[in-house]
């Protein structure tokens, strides 16, 4: 896949671990995923699975006391006037250096899950946005405010000149959510990370943001990684999903195969979880039972068997599930799909057929 | 903005005029009157008061006459500048203050400055540094500096001084220049005596003011607009200046406007153990003496540095802060 040209951000093996007093919390386990270049790749599973660290590795902002111990993030920078595309790899940067800091916000921008707190309160829209753009492109205070005010329009704000002189505490959430976008997208960024970027919006203002989200994603054909716990935002905006258990991807899909043909237990499980209007009125939702387990204490195994309704007790909790790769570039990390473990023992192999 | 600048002004009257009442009534309390205290006074030091100065001062102060009318004479004579006569001193309230009130600025606003300039940086160092060697050592100093009694550290220092370096701290000036007029010399010798109460009354300021700046600022790096910030591609050193730092500061702003009072009732022990020639232990006299204009203009001048730093300290917040100005 890292040969691809058309993969634009490639996770592999990906460990990241937090230093606590009370321990390490191994968050990430051995992320792999791929991004396609002008693709929205979802990336879905409960709170505390991993996401939000995943992209804050990708942007190489761990908090203080968190590092990437393993693993490789590599991105294929805008694609050059020669067919060669220059690999830098992210892992590798300082994160305060100058390398870095030149991808951050430049090609890679992201825009956070609380509109309310993502803008400092004590500077205007404008000067925030100005930051983002005479750090990175070459123009005057006059040229960059033209581009500020243009990316103020573009996200659909009524009057940008006057958002421009405002302070955050002036608009709205929705209105802020769009000012984040703006600030974003001001610098053409190739990659967008944005992290549940509608889960504190009402669901008309969601629905807003969704769709410029898409029509922007549409007009710039960057690539977005979105990342979400909403499966109905996903089918809405997303080509690819990578379902996350516990610091893992479990199965990485086109959204058509996730949604029609789902292959892990758990991507499966959550599908049954969404309440549907053709439902019969008196039935109980699915849920999946248990929760999600401390990173601290990860069960053995496939971190998922104690809530997995289709464990194999004896091989589920030995052994680690690897990426198996099923027809249509659909990947999964499930005992299930591995055949030969499964040969080992008949009685299970009559299980999986009569599956 | 301008209706925020009537409206605190306003109240910064009202509150003084509130604080001029109690405070004149409370000091009145006690039995017995200033004449009377004057004229015991007089007897125990063996001269006699002709009884015709008595009368000058009581019909002065409307003496003899209803609490109300002692205070209206009071106030009515306070905002025209005639604070009252000191019986303990027999000197004008005026006279008396202004020479200490000029010291104890002086010692005050150093202090200050010594305060902000060395909590401040530590404070954000620490902060950015939680848990490091650094933050753990400056926060270890830091509650020394604070537990430390001020005289205690005060008496320390002069010992120190007196025996290593030769020359007593006690005091603002040496013998020989206290009555000395103005000169190089004798501002060289105001400095050196100077540090020491600089550095003993400050030394518990920085270490408050440090862990205040630190736990500001610890919150806000947490908020999500200094990760905006940094996704945005900004540097390190310019996401905590300009937007971690800047927002960590309203609370000392409040915390500035509050210290200022402390300029003439402060480092009243640390004033006499060092023998300071400051407002601190002047007050307190004037205080257990029942001296009670002098009293009584300690305690105006103190609610008026409260209510104006209260004031100042809005304005500097306004300033800072869009969200307080569009109120």
């Amino acid at each position: 896949m890292a040969d691809n040209q058309n993969t634009i951000l490639q996770v592999e093996n990906l460990h990241t671990h937090f230093f606590t007093e009370s321990g390490v919390i191994r968050a990430l386990r051995g992320v792999d995923f791929s991004v396609e270049r002008g693709k929205v790749l979802g990336i879905v599973g409960e709170s505390g699975c991993g996401k939000s660290v995943t992209a804050q590795c990708i942007m190489n902002m761990l908090p203080g006391n968190g590092r990437a111990v393993e693993g490789k993030i590599s991105y294929y920078p805008r694609e050059s006037i020669g067919s060669q595309t220059e690999k830098v790899d992210i892992t590798g940067l300082p994160p305060r250096g100058k390398a870095m800091r030149a991808i951050r916000g430049n090609e890679i921008a992201m825009i956070f899950q609380e509109p309310m707190t993502s803008l400092d309160p004590v500077y205007t829209v404008g000067s925030q946005l100005m930051e983002a753009i005479t750090l990175h492109q070459n123009v005057t205070k006059q040229q960059g405010k033209e581009i500020a005010v243009d990316a103020l329009a573009k996200v659909n704000l009524p009057e940008p000149a006057r958002i421009f002189d405002a302070y955050p505490h002036q608009l709205s959430g929705g209105q802020r959510q769009r000012v984040m976008i703006a600030i974003a997208l001001s610098c053409n960024p190739t990659l967008l990370i944005a992290d549940e970027p509608t889960t504190a919006l009402d669901v008309t203002t969601q629905a807003q943001i969704l769709d410029l989200m898409r029509a922007l994603q549409e007009e710039t054909h960057m690539s977005i990684i979105f990342i979400t716990h909403d499966l109905g935002v996903v089918a809405e905006m997303c080509d690819d999903v990578a379902v996350m258990y516990l610091g893992k991807v479990v199965e990485q899909t086109t959204v058509d195969a996730a949604f029609h043909s789902p292959q892990h237990p758990y991507t499966r499980a959550l599908l049954r979880s969404i309440p549907r209007l053709t439902d019969e009125n008196q039935t109980r939702l699915d849920v999946i039972k248990g929760r999600v387990p401390d990173p601290s204490v990860v069960p053995p195994g496939c971190a998922f068997h104690p809530r997995c309704p289709e464990v194999i007790p004896g091989l589920c909790d030995v052994h680690t599930p690897e990426v198996i790769k099923l027809g249509g570039g659909q990947e999964v990390r499930c005992l299930l799909y591995d055949d030969k473990l499964m040969a080992q023992s008949p009685t299970r192999t009559a299980l999986a057929e009569s599956r | 903005m301008l209706a925020y600048f009537v409206r605190r002004l306003f109240y910064m009257l009202t509150t003084m005029v509130f604080v001029s009442l109690i405070g004149f009534f409370i000091i009145n309390l006690p039995p017995g009157s200033y004449i009377d205290v004057y004229q015991a006074q007089r007897q125990n030091m063996g001269t006699s008061t002709a009884s015709a100065e008595l009368e000058a001062l009581t019909r002065r102060y409307g003496l003899d006459k209803p609490v109300y009318v002692q205070y209206w004479k009071w106030i009515t004579g306070f905002v025209q500048g005639d604070f009252g006569i000191s019986f303990e001193y027999n000197r004008e309230v005026k006279e008396l203050i202004w020479q200490r009130l000029s010291f104890t600025v002086l010692i005050a606003l150093g202090t200050l400055i010594f305060t902000w300039i060395v909590a401040i940086p530590i404070g954000i160092y620490a902060a950015t540094h939680q848990y490091k060697i650094g933050d753990n050592a400056a926060t270890f100093v830091g509650m020394a500096g604070l537990s430390i009694p001020d005289f205690m550290l005060a008496l320390v220092l002069m010992v120190i001084v007196q025996n290593v370096f030769g020359f007593s701290v006690s005091g603002l000036f040496s013998r020989e220049y206290i009555d000395a007029p103005w000169s190089l010399a004798k501002i060289g010798d105001l400095i050196k005596h100077l540090w020491v109460p600089v550095l003993v009354v400050g030394t518990s300021g920085t270490a408050g003011l440090m862990r205040i700046m630190r736990g500001n600022l610890l919150d806000i790096l947490n908020m999500q607009y200094v990760q905006a910030a940094r996704a945005r591609g900004l540097s390190e050193p310019l996401v905590i200046i300009k937007h971690a730092v800047r927002n960590a500061l309203h609370p000392l702003i409040m915390l500035l406007g509050m210290s200022l009072p402390s300029i003439i009732s402060g480092s009243l022990v640390v004033s006499i153990v060092l023998g300071l020639p400051t407002t601190g232990p002047l007050y307190f006299a004037a205080l257990r003496n029942q001296d009670m204009y002098l009293a009584g203009t300690f305690l105006m001048f103190l609610a008026g540095m409260l209510v104006v730093g209260n004031f100042l300290a809005d304005i500097l917040l306004a300033l800072v802060d869009p969200r307080i100005r569009y109120e």
